[in-house]
């Protein structure tokens, strides 16, 4: 699924950037690397952008960027939704 | 606290001596330039000031830094060593301006700067996973390198853990545990530096860095490192995120961050206006005690009426100044300003601004010359010219004086919202929400018919909580006061004085003219046409020509009119504005003043940054031509108002 549709409190394990070279090199030196486990900390108060932790730091994205990251849910997130 | 005090183990993996002919050190195998190198935000400049004592500005957000800065490295008893701070890199790839000074310095590339001997890289130990990807392209470079894992303080404290003899073992450099912020670890560098400076060493290449270095291959290099140096990450400090649960929710978030702005305001009339009076009555009380020494001849004139008058009622906004400052100081340091730019970014997205037009924005607050050098953050051209347009709309702090002068001669110190709020804090909000509204709007223009370009997306790391540090903040403070008192001592000062010798010019019959038949007097009787729709007169329209150099120099030139005028001669310049503009007039001028470019170092860093006088010109007549606009309809509606 795309991270933009992650709910809050949800975490999952990125899978594909399908973004222009420069951006997912940024996000790439981020720690936004296909394989890495990230998580959906809060929006901000407007409803955009979110805030991610990944790797260890907190990073903030508008959804229309997020929209072309894809993740994985982790089960214990997947549980929870249904 | 065995982090806080690292022992000198660390680089014990010592480098070994070149065997001949192995390597060809530069000058002569003595170091002599030395660049520091890092990710953003991991306190390269903090550390820079440390070694050298100079004062480059630090906070707690990246890219702060955006362009190179030399510095003997004085305070560390090494003077004939050069450091280079650089701004912060992810990687050798360069995509904005500033990513591109650092490489090229670093390579060597930059004309006038001379190519490092050295490198000390500087990363984040409380990242230490991520950081640890620069150091594959850096140690790549093949330059003796040193690591510095700063915040080791804050690693200890919270838990964390790392082996720097391991690490060094595995980067095959020589590896320290610092704090740049606290100053431990010093000795570390200087053994580092004392080595190589006297032994001209080099480093057989024992790494084993990735061959192929994308991002993805760095990253899994930086893990491996770090997981067999032992590196135990810290714990996440649990209060930035219960701090970011209050600070950034739904409702709190944005009442807070109006509150946090509307406090500042009103400290700064509430504590700073007092204090501005006090230093207002000993500044003339101190004029009037010197120029009675002097004889009574036109020497003493010139000293009270002209030169006391006009740059005295400019320093009075000393402690407004010096509170903004601190306040600002407090934002940054602290880590909130990146909250703030996250609670903004939806009002900036709908304007059609990028989300790294942000930081350059709110610095614009400080002033407006940083801000447009901070631009070069942003990688789309097109986006970085819409941002250095707009810039100068953002209410700098050199308005402060303008604006205070005038509300507090005209608004009534009063209190809206029961007692809360008061109403001269309240117009100067609205002020600066002017200034930004224009920006806003012109950007919006900008996005419909310059900007289609594709944008560079808003990527925002949210840096951790901490404390100011003192220490800095009172640095910034003085160095900020000092720059606005020398402002005052030369460009005012100098005004001033042509201003108050074109009042009394030309002497007839041996005496000075009146100020209506001097030079002043005609030149503004001339240009008066052109600014009583505004509900100017004629001296407020001598210091909008004179503020075209700086804003602030508006306020010495009035001091130093109503100084000459023998029916003001007395009165303070608050009294004086008072009885000689309407209100419609008055606020018509802050209004002027909100859109109005009158800044020469503006229009000098625009066109450096461009290459070029068009878009300067452009933007001075965009922006005085708005000025006239407003300040016209500002007035009129007053007038009609309360006639």
């Amino acid at each position: 699924m795309a991270l933009s549709d992650m709910r809050v409190g949800q975490s999952g394990t990125l899978e594909t950037l399908e973004l222009p070279e420069r951006v997912s090199d940024h996000l790439a030196h981020l720690g936004f690397l296909p394989g890495a486990s990230i998580e959906v900390l809060r929006r901000a108060p407007a409803g955009d952008p979110t805030v991610y932790r990944i790797d260890g730091v907190e990073v903030a994205l508008r959804s229309e960027t997020a929209r072309y990251i894809t993740v994985e849910l982790a089960d214990a997130s997947r549980e929870i939704r249904q | 606290m065995s982090c806080c005090t690292p022992s000198p183990v660390a680089i014990e993996d010592a480098p070994v001596a070149a065997q001949p002919g192995s390597a060809q050190p530069r000058n002569k195998g003595r170091i002599r330039t030395i660049a520091l190198i890092g990710p953003p935000n991991c306190g390269k400049s903090t550390l820079f000031n440390r070694l050298t004592g100079m004062r480059q500005k630090v906070a707690n957000y990246p890219g702060v830094t955006v362009e190179h800065h030399s510095g003997r490295m004085k305070s560390f008893g090494r003077p004939d060593l050069t450091l280079i701070d650089l701004p912060g890199i992810y990687s050798l790839a360069t995509y904005s301006e500033d990513a591109r000074v650092a490489v090229d310095v670093l390579k060597g590339n930059m004309p006038e700067v001379p190519a490092p001997d050295a490198v000390l890289l500087v990363l984040d130990c409380l990242h230490l996973n991520r950081q640890l990807m620069l150091a594959a392209p850096i140690l790549s470079l093949g330059l003796p390198t040193l690591v510095l894992l700063n915040m080791a303080d804050l690693l200890d404290a919270r838990g964390g853990k790392i082996d720097p003899l391991g690490l060094a073992h595995e980067l095959g450099h020589p590896v320290a545990l610092i704090s740049a912020a606290q100053g431990t670890g010093m000795d570390l560098i200087r053994n580092f530096l004392d080595q190589f400076g006297e032994f001209a060493l080099t480093r057989p290449g024992s790494a084993r860095l990735p061959i192929i270095q994308s991002p993805a291959s760095c990253r899994k290099w930086a893990s491996q490192v770090s997981s067999r140096s032992q590196f135990r990450e810290p714990e996440s400090p649990l209060w930035t995120r219960r701090l970011d649960s209050v600070l950034l929710h739904r409702v709190w978030g944005p009442l807070i961050f109006l509150v946090v702005v509307i406090a500042v305001f009103q400290v700064v009339f509430s504590i700073g206006q007092p204090l501005s009076d006090g230093l207002g009555d000993l500044l003339t009380r101190a004029g009037g005690l010197l120029t009675a020494m002097l004889p009574d001849n036109w020497m003493r004139a010139l000293l009270r009426d002209g030169l006391w008058n006009g740059v005295q009622s400019v320093v009075v906004f000393l402690p407004q100044i010096l509170l903004l400052f601190l306040f600002i100081g407090i934002l940054e340091d602290s880590g909130y300003l990146a909250r703030a730019a996250l609670i903004a970014d939806r009002v900036m997205r709908a304007f059609g601004l990028n989300g790294k037009s942000f930081i350059p924005l709110l610095s614009a607050y400080a002033c407006a010359v940083p801000a447009i050098m901070a631009t070069r953050t942003i990688e789309n051209k097109r986006e970085r010219l819409a941002t250095i347009l707009i810039a100068p709309f953002m209410t700098c702090s050199a308005r402060l004086p303008v604006y205070t002068l005038i509300i507090a001669a005209f608004i009534p110190d009063r209190h809206i919202f029961g007692h809360l709020v008061g109403l001269r804090a309240s117009v100067m909000l609205g002020l600066y929400a002017l200034g930004f509204l224009a920006a806003l709007l012109t950007a919006k223009m900008l996005n419909s018919r310059v900007m289609k370009a594709s944008s560079a997306p808003f990527v925002l790391e949210l840096p951790q909580y901490r404390w100011p540090m003192p220490r800095s903040l009172a640095l910034r403070l003085y160095d900020r006061g000092k720059l606005f008192l020398k402002k005052a001592g030369t460009v005012i000062l100098a005004v001033t004085f042509v201003v108050w010798g074109l009042s009394v010019l030309p002497v007839h019959h041996g005496g000075f003219s009146q100020l209506t038949d001097s030079v002043v007097g005609h030149l503004g009787h001339w240009i008066e046409p052109v600014i009583r729709p505004l509900g100017f007169n004629w001296k407020i329209g001598i210091g909008l020509l004179s503020s075209v150099l700086a804003r602030e120099v508006i306020v010495g030139t009035l001091g130093t009119l109503y100084g000459v005028d023998p029916a003001t001669h007395a009165a303070s310049l608050q009294t004086a504005l008072r009885h000689d503009m309407t209100l419609g007039g008055a606020i018509a001028l802050v209004v002027f003043f909100a859109f109005a470019m009158q800044c020469t170092s503006t229009i000098a860093v625009v066109r450096r940054e461009t290459n070029g006088w068009k878009l300067p010109a452009l933007q001075f007549t965009y922006m005085t031509c708005v000025a006239y606009l407003g300040a016209l309809v500002t007035n009129q509606f007053i007038q009609h108002m309360f006639r």
